[in-house]
């Protein structure tokens, strides 16, 4: 599954022990505290696993870990 | 067939300019925090050089060390290369002025310019002319005065750069030894994510030029930041390939130093743990075509590397471009 995928790197990318609270409303940058370099560095891992591009005007417009599951899926 | 000679580093030798500018002295400029520049750059402080100071100045100093560290005389040199993106001046080149600054009557002289990577396209090249046996004596030089090209009201770039020069000696060395590999490559197509646009054929200087602030440096950070990340590991392993080494073999690498959280993802993707990783962009910042060679200078002289070591050189930046080498150290 997607979400449970993406989950998992950013709990990697992050150093997260627990990532069972995340959920696809989670926001990055709000409540994981990621700052603009980690989430450069997440959607770089999600394009590796996923095999897909994300330019930087997408990256921009994800408001929550929901709007990248949703992004990977629709461009898979 | 005809014969080749293994090419090695005889001599290292770099020079910084006194002068520190401290991300708190930056605060003063822009606005910026020391927090956020240590915590998204790892750069702490970085030197920058007089005004009336150029590249050839600090190339000069870098220069007549490396040659002391070779135990040769300027006057035995057979080539002078300077890899820059500040050149003194348009021509003649970075490279004649050192030659007549150190007197080194016999050499042939010219500037390379393939940015943050210029110092390993240089030392590829040169490698080339003693490998096929055409010449004994090559000074290869990676120099940078970047603070005369950065905008200094820009927070975005003025924080990341700094000035230096670091310069080598490469002569025959032991077979097995020396220079075992390199792997050059370069972009073109996404050049403009990191360009200083004026002051070249295609902008000549002009007052709109310079009110328009097109001769300081612009970057698209992140779209760098991204490229850098992904070409490391893979120059890396390109050049391992080519000479038939794989990451274990690897006893210490020399990164450009352009920010610590590439080298830290760079040095993940690689799989390498970070003692084997040499950092000191908190002190100096990215010098551009300084950068590698005034750390490998620094890694030698704190006894970092010891004969035998193999030393993974890797750099990327503007062209775009990246370079990497595989030594086996022969000193
Ligand atoms: C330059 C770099 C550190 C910027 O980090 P980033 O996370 O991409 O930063 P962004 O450009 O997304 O900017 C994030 C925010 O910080 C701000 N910012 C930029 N520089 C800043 C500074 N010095 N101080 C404070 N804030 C700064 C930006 O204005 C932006 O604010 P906004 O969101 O309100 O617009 C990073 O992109 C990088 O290192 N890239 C590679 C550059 C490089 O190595 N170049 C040389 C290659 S040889």
């Amino acid at each position: 599954m997607v979400f449970e995928k993406v989950k998992k790197i950013i709990g990697e990318q992050l150093g997260l022990d627990d990532v069972s609270g995340v959920t696809p409303q989670t926001s990055l940058m709000g409540d994981l505290e990621a700052d603009s370099l980690d989430a450069v560095e997440i959607i770089m891992a999600i394009e590796d696993e996923f095999g897909v591009e994300i330019p930087d005007d997408a990256a921009e417009g994800f408001k929550n870990i929901g709007d990248i599951v949703k992004y990977v899926e629709a461009n898979q | 067939m005809m014969q080749e000679y293994a090419v090695g580093i005889t001599g290292i030798g770099s020079y910084l300019p006194e002068k520190e500018v401290t991300n708190f002295d930056i605060e003063k400029m822009v606005d910026t925090t020391d927090e956020w520049i240590r915590t998204r750059t790892g750069i702490s402080c970085r030197r920058v050089a007089d005004e009336r100071v150029a590249t050839s100045d600090l190339s000069t100093e870098a220069a007549k060390r490396a040659l002391a560290d070779a135990g040769i005389e300027a006057a035995e040199l057979d080539l002078i290369i300077v890899a820059t993106v500040t050149p003194d001046m348009a021509f003649p080149s970075t490279a004649c002025i050192v030659q007549s600054n150190i007197k080194a009557v016999k050499a042939a002289a010219f500037d390379i310019e393939a940015a943050c990577s210029g110092f390993l396209y240089a030392m590829t090249v040169g490698q080339q002319f003693i490998k096929n046996g055409f010449y004994k004596n090559v000074l290869i030089i990676g120099a940078e005065t970047l603070s005369k090209v950065v905008d200094w009201e820009d927070r975005n770039t003025c924080v990341l750069f700094g000035d230096g020069a670091g310069a080598v000696v490469l002569q025959r060395v032991e077979e097995g030894y020396g220079i075992l590999s390199s792997y050059l490559g370069a972009d073109g197509f996404n050049g403009s994510a990191l360009a200083q646009p004026g002051g070249g054929s295609r902008i000549p200087a002009t007052i709109e030029s310079v009110t328009n602030k097109l001769h300081f440096v612009k970057m698209d950070g992140s779209e760098v930041f991204k490229f850098a990340v992904r070409v490391m590991g893979k120059a890396a392993m390109e050049a391992l390939e080519l000479c038939g080494l794989t990451l274990e073999d690897i006893d210490f690498m020399i990164p450009h130093q352009a920010n610590i959280r590439i080298i830290d993802a760079a040095a993940k993707r690689l799989k390498l743990p970070m003692e084997k990783v040499y950092v000191n962009l908190d002190r100096y910042g990215n010098m551009s075509a300084a950068s590698v060679p005034v750390a490998l200078d620094e890694a030698v002289r704190e006894n970092r590397i010891k004969k035998g070591d193999i030393v993974v050189l890797v750099a990327f930046g503007g062209g775009l471009t990246w370079g990497s080498s595989v030594l086996k150290w022969s000193k």
